[in-house]
């Protein structure tokens, strides 16, 4: 059972798994890695991109045109999802974590039940010319199922790091977790500076939303199989960084398929928990991020 | 004074409005009082896609209340949503039977949903009804359950040995098994893997898989370098449909003569129409299909009424899988009740165990653990789908019966392959 073709093919639907947890994670990354709001909701609002797409993929939009559509609208609920954050806790004096995972838990209800009553609680799929069928390469057979979707995380990942770190705005973003009254005192609304960072965050789902829905079916509650591994990759990254958190993810989705190539694929759920504890022990920041 | 008389005339009212149902008589009191039916259904969650069996419930309850009710008395349903999580069952059931006074019990949906209620039933020595839980009863075994569901007796084993069957007919020596991590897939894989083993077929592949697996490259790769001839499967919808895709893409050994079994999806009407041709070809389970052999004026009224009802509610429309079996739940619970002439749970069993049932679903015999003494598990074979209207499943021809022999329409189309290009 240890041919080469076997070897190679889980590698590589390893990384392409990988790059679309990557894509699931990077609106976390954003929200707990850098401003530290453990946005638990944010799964969920993936599965709500993904039925987004699935609506207009039913007037006959690609899933990507779809997603690209969606940035806008779901940017927009990002900002209003912050700002009814920091009206209900950090405006009274700083929202503490049990808290806010409340808030988020109960926002991730909401969602869940009312997608279900909105789009019922079958599976929902999108059908595109590319979904079916594979790219041969030698032995290689590469779903474009998983590809398409695979390669949107580098793109989205890139776009969204290039910001962070070369524009005045993406700047103010991550500096406003570290330090919110030098912010204040360069002129800029750290509240301002969040919402922003928020809504970018939350556009983030609309993409993982159409990555998740080419990958296979959805329902309204499978962003609840999503938030561990996302979590781990956020954590295991080290907060912040989002180049780290696209490598993490497919070191994640290549264990996960050697495991389930080679092993069982019953143990693949606990890979990503595994590698999180090792990865932690050797080194707590996170394998990408920067010693506090 | 005066304040003390009236005390006294209102502790007289009060006496005599406690009494009255006594003195009046206690007949009259109970036959007023509505026969309780409680269950819990997943209206929310992973499994809330089976929420259309609530159609077959309320359909029932009308039709007997319309008709007078059950020994003079109305039916009411009492029910509550599980969030398809087994966590909440038990506490649901309990008040179900302590606060809510239900006279009879349905199970929740499934194996993994009925598995936490079991010990309750049969320590408290209640009546249920089982909905679809797969050898639901074969550890409790408790006297007063009754399977709804077609499986069949030792259904654990056998319920899906029309599909080996077949297999051997075809002369299938080598076979691969699949299953979900979950209560229902494992059972039947084990199941399977016995009867595969008793027909003298080698087990080439035989592994599992966590539930809402969306890849399943590696494993497909897996099975074809095993080169089976007969691929068993026992998923859950969303893997179902991305096993499907997923040969589609992989591609699948040319000696694989028989695929399928066990697939939960490609039952309801969501599956059937996303998936559309790439089920061509496919041998899987179902409890009913509209094929001549099944079609009866009972089953094609009920369908006349679930149909529009499901389409305003926006669930499955056709409805096939479940629903029929939940309005068949409901008259079991009634033949038990009118039968023994009681809500009294030893009678009502003792009725079923003695008595074979007419229902929607044709008549029903139970053996001592509540099993159908009859297999009546469908394997049917998906067959000339174009494109992805959903009203092609409403006509025969689309899901051809194979087994069991009594209701068959058709021979299995193969090899696989072959079947899938058709």
């Amino acid at each position: 059972m240890l041919s080469i073709d076997i070897l190679l093919n889980a590698i590589v639907t390893g990384i392409l798994l990988g790059s679309v947890y990557a894509s699931l994670a990077l609106g976390l990354g954003i929200t707990f890695g850098i401003l530290h709001i453990p946005n638990i909701a944010h799964p969920t609002l993936v599965v709500a991109g993904a039925f987004f797409v699935y609506t207009l993929a039913q007037w006959g939009f690609d899933p990507i045109i779809a997603a690209v559509i969606g940035l806008v609208p779901f940017y927009l609920l990002g900002v209003a999802l912050y700002a009814f954050y920091s009206t209900v806790f950090e405006r009274k004096g700083g929202a503490n974590v049990l808290q806010s995972l409340t808030l988020f838990f109960g926002l991730s209800l909401v969602i869940e039940i009312l997608l279900s009553l909105g789009f019922g609680s079958e599976l929902k799929s999108v059908s595109v010319s590319y979904i079916g069928s594979s790219l041969k390469l030698g032995v290689l057979t590469v779903p474009y199922r998983l590809l398409i979707p695979a390669l949107l995380a580098p793109v989205t990942i890139a776009a969204v790091w290039l910001y962070l770190s070369r524009t005045n705005s993406g700047t103010a973003i991550r500096a406003v977790a570290h330090e919110e009254r030098a912010l204040s005192i360069a002129g800029l609304n750290p509240a301002s500076v969040k919402r922003h960072a928020f809504g970018i965050a939350t556009a983030t789902a609309v993409i993982a939303g159409a990555a998740l829905i080419m990958v296979g079916p959805i329902e309204p509650f499978a962003g609840r199989y999503q938030i561990g591994r996302v979590f781990a990759i956020v954590v295991l990254a080290g907060m912040g960084s989002i180049p780290g958190s696209l490598v993490i993810a497919i070191i994640i989705g290549i264990a996960e398929a050697l495991v389930s190539s080679y092993l069982n694929p019953s143990w693949s759920p606990g890979v990503a928990f595994a590698i999180l504890l090792l990865g932690l022990a050797l080194r707590p920041q996170g394998l990408f991020g920067a010693a506090r | 004074m005066k304040t003390r008389r009236q005390f006294h005339k209102l502790v007289a009212a009060t006496a005599a409005g406690l009494a009255a149902p006594a003195i009046l008589g206690s007949k009259v009191f109970a036959q007023d009082k509505p026969i309780r039916v409680g269950a819990s259904v997943s209206l929310t969650g992973p499994l809330a896609s089976t929420k259309n069996g609530l159609i077959g419930y309320e359909l029932w309850r009308d039709d007997v209340n319309a008709a007078g009710g059950l020994l003079g008395r109305k039916v009411e349903l009492v029910m509550y949503d599980d969030q398809s999580s087994a966590a909440n069952v038990p506490a649901i059931y309990s008040k179900l039977v302590d606060v809510d006074a239900c006279d009879v019990l349905f199970s929740p949906y499934g194996a993994n949903l009925s598995a936490p209620v079991m010990p309750f039933i049969k320590q408290r020595d209640l009546f249920m009804i089982g909905m679809f839980g797969l050898a639901g009863n074969d550890v409790a075994k408790h006297d007063k359950f009754f399977h709804s569901g077609p499986w069949g007796p030792n259904s654990g084993r056998d319920w899906a040995r029309g599909f080996f069957d077949l297999a051997k007919a075809q002369g299938v020596k080598k076979i691969a098994i699949i299953n979900a991590d979950l209560e229902f897939s494992k059972n039947a894989a084990k199941g399977g893997a016995e009867v595969a083993k008793e027909y003298g077929m080698e087990i080439v592949f035989n592994q599992s898989y966590p539930p809402n697996t969306s890849d399943f490259s590696s494993m497909i790769r897996n099975i074809n370098a095993g080169d089976p001839e007969a691929i068993f499967i026992a998923s859950y919808p969303a893997d179902s449909t991305a096993i499907i895709r997923g040969v589609k893409e992989i591609g699948i050994s040319d000696k694989v003569k028989i695929f399928g079994g066990a697939m939960i999806g490609p039952q309801y009407g969501a599956l059937l129409s996303s998936l559309g041709p790439e089920l061509n070809g496919l041998v899987n389970s179902h409890t009913f299909v509209p094929e001549p052999s099944m079609q009866t004026p009972a089953i094609k009224g009920f369908f006349d009424r679930y149909t529009p009802i499901a389409v305003k509610q926006g669930v499955d429309p056709l409805g096939y899988y479940i629903p029929p079996f939940y309005y068949v739940a409901g008259q079991l619970a009634a033949a038990a009740i009118i039968g023994s002439k009681s809500v009294d749970p030893a009678k009502m069993a003792a009725f079923l165990h003695a008595n074979s049932v007419d229902t929607i679903a044709g008549k029903i015999a139970f053996n001592e653990i509540g099993d159908w003494k009859e297999r009546r598990v469908l394997m049917v074979q998906l067959r000339g789908i174009k494109g992805n209207d959903l009203e092609q499943f409403r006509n025969p021809g689309h899901q051809v019966i194979l087994d069991p022999p009594s209701l068959k329409t058709g021979d299995l189309a193969g090899p696989y392959n072959k079947a899938r290009a058709s």
